[in-house]
C-alpha cells in the first residue's frame, strides 16, 4: 500500500510540474501557433499524464486527458492551427485536470465530477476543425517537417491524400509523418523513434512514450543529465536541516565566546576551523533553500492571458532575471502580492487595444517582470507600458474619499500622490471588475511586503506606464543584527533598519538633547531626530528629555533607526556588538506585542528578543500606526526636521483662506486707496517710495484689483525692490511655535501649519510671490522705470 | 485510571496529566519579556528550543513566590508550543481512579475555578487537577496593565477557603 501511495505522490508532483509548464506553453503557443516543438512538448505532457493515470487507475482523469490528447495530436500534426478558442478550451481542460489532481491529492479519489460538458466541447471543436481543415491542401508545417524526416516520402503522401474524408481516417493517416519530425528536433537521437513505421497506432504512441524520463532515459540526453544531478528533497527535511544549522551556529558562537580567553594554540586553531566550516555549512544549507523567482513567475503568463482576455486587452508578459534566487519562505510570501500586481498592471495599467492604437502604441501591451540583486537586496519590478497613473486623478479620488482636503491635495507632490494607492480603501478603478477595483489590494500588498522586511514603491509616467518596485531581503532565517542592552536585557536590532550609532558624552547630553513640547529630540545634521527611550518604552512609559538625562549613564547611546520613511533615535543603555542571529518565531501569546519581531539565542546561550523597529517606532509614537496612516505621516519626517522655535506670524484672510506669513519676512504693512492701484501692462501696481511696486494677491485671486475699498498690502523688500502682497481684511499678529505642519511640495504647493489651533497656509517669502504670480520676480528685477 | 504528575504551588497540591508533560527541569536562566502578559515570566533556552516560562501562581491568582525561592520548570506541551510552568516543588506521579474524583466544589470561585478540571480526594490530601490550556488562556487575557496585580490579589482568598473546607 505504501508503495502505491508513493507512486501516486510522485505522479502528483510530476503532473503538477507538467501542468505549470503547460500553462506557459499554451500562452507562448498562442503567439506562435505553428511552433512544432511546443506542440510536441504539450502533447507529451498531456500524454504522460494520461498514460500514468491509466496505469494508476484514475479513469476519469484519463478520459479528460484523452480528449485533450486527441485534439492536441491533430494540432501537432498540423491538421489545423491553434487559435484563441482552442487555447481557451485546452486551458479549461488543463484546469479540469488540475482539479482532479487536487482531489486526488486531498482524498486519494478522483471525485464524481466527470466533466462531460467539457469533454463534449473539446471533442466537438476537434471534429469541427478537422472537417473544415480537411478541405484544404496538406497543412504547411506538417508537410515541411515531414520532408526533413526519414519517413517522409512515404508518409507525406497519405497525409495529403485522405484530406476530404471525415474524422476517423485522417487521425490515423496524419499521425505517422509528423510523429517523426517532432521527435527528431527534441531527442537529438532520431533513429530510435523514427524506425516504427509499421502500425500507425504504435507510431503515434512511441515518440511520446520516449519522452517519459523513467521509461526511456537513453532517448533524451538533456533530461537524463538533469535527473542525475538534481534530487527532489522534501521541504520539511530542508527546514529541519536549517534549524539544525541554526543551532550549530549558536553553539559555535557560544564556544567561541567560551574559548576566546584561552591561550591554547591548538584549541584556537580548531576553533577557527570549526568557525569556517560552520559558516560554510550555513551558507550551503541556506543555498538549498534558495529558489529562483522564476518558480513563482511560471504561472504568470497564464494569469496575464486570462486577465487580458477578461478585460478585452492584449497583453504580453516579459520576464528578466528569472534565475534570481530568494529564500523559499520569501518566495512564498511574495507570490500573492506579485500576482495581484501583475493583474493590476493589466486591468488598471494597460489600455484597450483601440485606445493604444489611437495613442500610437502597439495594440499589444507589455508587462515586464524584472528581478535582480542590488546592494545585497533583491529588487523585483513589475512594469507596464500602459496609461500610467495620473496623480491628479488620484488626488481627486483622495478628496472624494475624504482622505485629503483640497489644499492638502494641492500641496502633495506627484510621487506622493501616486503612492497613495497603497493606502487602505483606495482604488481608482472607474468600475469594479472581478479582477481588481475593490480597493482591498494595494494596502494588503504593501503590508505583506513589509512583513518580510521589504519595501514597495510606485513610479509612473502618465501615458508611458507604471513601475512597481519591490525591495526584499534575500533571506530571513539568519540575519545580521546589532545587540544592545537596555532594561537589563539584551535586544537584537536587525541591521537592515540601522542607520547609524551616535554616542553623546554625559556632559554634552544636557545640551545635545532638546525638548519640544515634552518630546525629546536630538539635532542630527541640522535635522531634529525624535528620540525614544527603550528603557521607558519597555516599561510601558514614555520618557521625556529630563527622564532620559536623569538616568546615570556614562554616555548616551543613540541608535538611529529607519522605520518605513521615518528615522528616529532609540536611546539604549549600552551597545554590544553585531552578530549573525538566527531568527526564531515568537510564541503565540507574545506575537501581539508590537515591539518584538522574534527571538534568538545569543552566544552565551541566553535568549534575546529581536526588536521590530517599525513596532518600536509606533509604540514610541514616532511612526504612525497602519490604521492611522494618512497623508500627515508622509510628511511627518520633514515636519520634525523643519521644526521652528516660537516666532511671530502675520495671520490674515485671503480669498476666503486663512493664511500666514512670518512677520520677519515682511518689511511693512501698508494701506492704499483703491485709486492708487494702477496697471502696468496686465499687472496691478502702485507707486511706492519712488518705484513701481507690483501687487499680488495672497490667494492668487486676480479679481481683487477690480473690487471696492482700500487695499491692505504686506510689503516685502527683496533685493532693493518692493513687492506688495494683497490681503483681505485686517491681519492678526500671532506669536506661536509651529507644532504641526504639512510641508509644501516642490511642485509649488504651499505649506500648512496649525496656528491658534487652526490650519493655516504658510507663505514663504520668495516662493509665495513666485507661486502666486510667476514672473513677478522678473518684473522687480527689471529697472524700475521700464 | 489516570496518572497525574503532581507538584506543589503555594501549599496546594496540583496535578497535570502525565501525557501532557514533556520534562521537568531545574531552575533556568530566564530572559524577561517586557510588555508581555503578566503571567509570562520570561523565555528560557531549553537546548535550543525557546520556551515561555509561565508564572503559574499568577495564573491561579495565588500569592507571589518569595524572592529567595527558585522555581522548578515543568515543561508541558500546549497550544502555545512548549511552555514551562513555574512550580514550587515537583512530587510523585500518582495513579488515581474515577471514584476519587469530584467536580470543582461550588465554593471555589474566581480564577482558580476557571482553570481546574476537578478534584481528586487523595488520602489526607486534595489533588487539584489543572487544565493547562485554560490556565494559559485566562492568564494571557490579563494584559500587562499596572492594575493587573491588584485584581489578582482579590482572587487570592477563594483557593485558601476551598482547600480548608475539605
Amino acid at each position: 500500500m505504501g508503495e502505491m501511495d508513493d507512486l501516486v505522490r510522485e505522479f502528483l508532483v510530476e503532473s503538477a510540474e507538467n501542468l505549470d509548464r503547460l500553462d506557459q506553453e499554451f500562452v507562448a503557443l498562442e503567439k506562435d501557433p505553428g511552433d512544432p516543438k511546443r506542440l510536441a512538448s504539450i502533447f507529451r505532457s498531456i500524454h504522460t499524464i494520461k498514460g500514468t493515470c491509466g496505469f494508476l487507475g484514475f479513469s476519469k482523469l484519463e478520459a479528460v486527458a484523452h480528449v485533450g490528447e486527441s485534439l492536441l495530436s491533430k494540432l501537432r500534426d498540423g491538421a489545423f492551427r491553434l487559435d484563441g478558442e482552442l487555447t481557451t478550451a485546452l486551458l479549461k481542460l488543463v484546469d479540469a485536470v488540475r482539479e482532479i489532481l487536487g482531489r486526488i491529492e486531498a482524498s486519494g479519489q478522483e471525485g464524481d465530477e466527470s466533466y462531460e460538458a467539457l469533454k463534449a466541447q473539446v471533442s466537438a471543436l476537434n471534429e469541427a476543425r478537422t472537417a473544415t481543415a480537411g478541405g484544404k491542401p496538406a497543412p504547411a508545417p506538417a508537410a515541411t517537417a515531414a520532408t526533413a524526416a526519414t519517413a517522409a516520402p512515404k508518409a507525406a503522401a497519405p497525409a495529403a491524400a485522405p484530406a476530404p474524408a471525415p474524422a476517423p481516417t485522417p487521425v490515423a493517416a496524419v499521425v505517422p509523418p509528423v510523429a517523426t519530425p517532432v521527435a527528431a528536433p527534441v531527442t537529438a537521437a532520431p533513429p530510435a523513434p523514427a524506425s516504427p513505421a509499421p502500425a500507425p497506432v504504435a507510431a503515434h504512441a512511441t515518440p511520446a512514450e520516449a519522452k517519459r524520463p523513467n521509461d526511456e532515459p537513453a532517448g533524451d540526453g538533456a533530461k537524463h543529465a538533469v535527473t542525475e544531478t538534481s534530487l527532489r528533497v522534501d521541504v520539511g527535511l530542508i527546514d529541519q536541516l536549517m534549524n539544525l544549522v541554526g543551532e550549530l551556529v549558536l553553539a559555535r558562537n557560544q564556544i567561541l565566546q567560551l574559548t576566546s580567553n584561552q591561550g591554547d594554540a591548538g584549541l584556537t586553531a580548531t576553533m577557527q576551523r570549526l568557525n569556517v566550516i560552520t559558516s560554510e555549512l550555513q551558507e550551503g544549507v541556506m543555498k538549498t533553500r534558495m529558489q529562483p523567482i522564476g518558480n513563482v513567475w511560471s504561472k504568470f503568463p497564464r494569469v496575464v492571458r486570462d486577465v487580458a482576455v477578461i478585460c478585452g486587452k492584449q497583453a504580453r508578459l516579459e520576464m528578466e532575471g528569472k534565475e534570481t534566487e530568494l529564500d523559499r519562505t520569501i518566495v512564498e510570501a511574495i507570490k500573492d502580492p506579485l500576482t495581484h500586481l501583475v493583474r493590476n498592471s493589466i486591468d488598471h495599467g494597460l489600455e484597450t487595444p483601440a485606445v493604444r492604437t489611437a495613442k500610437g502604441k502597439p495594440a499589444e501591451g507589455v508587462v515586464t517582470l524584472r528581478a535582480f540583486h542590488e546592494n545585497g537586496q533583491v529588487i523585483v519590478e513589475i512594469s507596464d507600458d500602459g496609461a500610467g497613473i495620473d496623480p491628479e486623478r488620484i488626488k481627486k479620488k483622495a478628496i472624494e474619499k475624504g482622505l485629503l482636503t483640497a489644499e492638502q491635495a494641492a500641496a502633495l507632490s506627484d510621487r506622493d500622490a501616486i503612492n497613495m494607492i497603497f493606502l487602505a480603501g483606495f482604488s481608482t478603478a472607474e468600475k469594479v471588475t472581478n479582477i481588481s477595483g475593490r480597493g482591498v489590494g494595494m494596502d494588503v500588498v504593501k503590508s505583506n511586503v513589509e512583513k518580510i522586511g521589504g519595501d514597495i514603491e510606485l513610479k509612473s509616467q502618465v501615458g508611458k506606464g507604471a513601475t512597481v518596485r519591490i525591495k526584499i531581503p534575500p533571506t530571513l532565517a539568519i540575519i545580521p543584527a546589532l545587540v544592545v542592552v537596555s532594561s537589563g536585557g539584551c535586544f537584537a536590532i536587525p541591521q537592515v533598519n540601522l542607520v547609524k550609532l551616535i554616542r553623546v558624552d554625559s556632559e554634552q547630553a544636557a545640551t545635545a538633547i532638546e525638548s519640544i513640547q515634552g518630546t525629546p529630540v536630538y539635532r542630527l545634521r541640522g535635522n531634529l531626530l525624535p528620540l525614544v527611550d527603550l528603557d521607558a518604552l519597555l516599561a510601558g512609559e514614555e520618557a521625556d528629555r529630563e527622564q532620559i538625562l536623569a538616568k546615570k549613564r556614562e554616555c548616551l547611546n543613540i541608535v538611529v533607526l529607519q522605520a518605513e520613511e521615518r528615522q528616529f533615535g532609540l536611546v539604549v543603555d549600552r551597545i554590544h556588538d553585531t552578530q549573525e542571529i538566527v531568527v526564531k518565531p515568537l510564541c503565540k501569546m507574545l506575537k501581539s506585542i508590537e515591539v518584538y519581531a522574534g527571538v534568538t539565542i545569543m552566544g552565551d546561550g541566553r535568549v534575546a528578543l529581536i526588536l521590530d523597529v517599525c513596532g518600536v517606532g509606533q509604540a514610541g509614537g514616532v511612526v504612525a500606526k497602519l490604521q492611522e496612516r494618512g497623508i500627515a505621516e508622509k510628511h511627518a519626517d520633514d515636519a520634525a526636521s523643519d521644526f521652528v522655535e516660537a516666532s511671530t506670524f502675520l495671520v490674515f484672510q485671503a480669498g476666503g483662506r486663512r493664511m500666514a506669513v512670518p512677520l520677519a519676512d515682511a518689511a511693512r504693512l501698508e494701506e492704499f486707496k483703491r485709486e492708487q492701484v494702477e496697471f502696468g501692462g496686465d499687472a496691478p501696481v502702485v507707486q511706492y517710495r519712488g518705484e513701481i511696486m507690483p501687487l499680488v494677491h495672497a490667494a492668487g485671486d486676480p479679481s481683487w484689483a477690480h473690487a471696492e475699498g482700500d487695499v491692505r498690502v504686506v510689503v516685502y523688500a527683496l533685493e532693493g525692490h518692493h513687492f506688495g502682497l494683497v490681503i483681505d481684511g485686517v491681519p492678526d499678529i500671532v506669536y506661536e511655535a509651529v507644532r504641526v505642519r504639512q510641508p509644501g511640495s516642490a511642485s509649488g504647493g504651499s505649506e500648512s501649519v496649525v496656528l491658534q489651533g487652526k490650519v493655516t497656509e504658510l507663505l514663504g517669502l520668495r516662493r509665495a510671490l513666485e507661486r502666486v504670480q510667476p514672473g513677478v520676480l522678473d518684473l522687480a528685477a527689471a529697472p524700475a522705470g521700464a | 485510571m489516570n496518572q497525574f504528575c503532581t507538584f506543589t504551588l503555594a501549599g496546594h497540591l496540583f496535578g497535570i496529566d502525565v501525557g501532557e508533560v514533556q520534562e521537568v527541569v531545574l531552575p533556568q536562566e530566564m530572559t524577561r519579556v517586557p510588555l508581555a502578559p503578566r503571567i509570562v515570566r520570561g523565555l528560557i533556552n531549553l537546548r535550543g528550543q525557546i520556551v515561555m516560562a509561565i508564572d503559574l501562581r499568577a495564573c491561579l491568582s495565588l500569592p507571589a513566590r518569595p524572592a529567595d525561592e527558585q522555581p522548578i520548570n515543568l515543561v508541558v506541551r500546549s497550544e502555545h508550543g512548549a511552555v514551562s510552568f513555574l512550580i514550587d516543588e515537583i512530587r510523585d506521579v500518582v495513579t488515581v481512579d474515577g471514584q476519587q474524583f469530584e467536580p470543582t466544589p461550588d465554593t471555589v470561585r474566581g480564577a482558580v475555578r476557571e482553570v481546574l478540571r476537578g478534584v481528586y480526594k487523595l488520602e489526607g490530601r486534595l489533588l487539584l487537577v489543572l487544565d493547562k490550556e485554560k490556565a494559559l488562556a485566562t492568564g494571557a487575557s490579563v494584559p500587562h496593565a499596572r492594575g493587573g496585580r491588584d485584581a489578582a490579589r482579590n482572587h487570592a482568598t477563594p483557593v485558601t477557603a476551598a482547600a480548608g473546607e475539605h
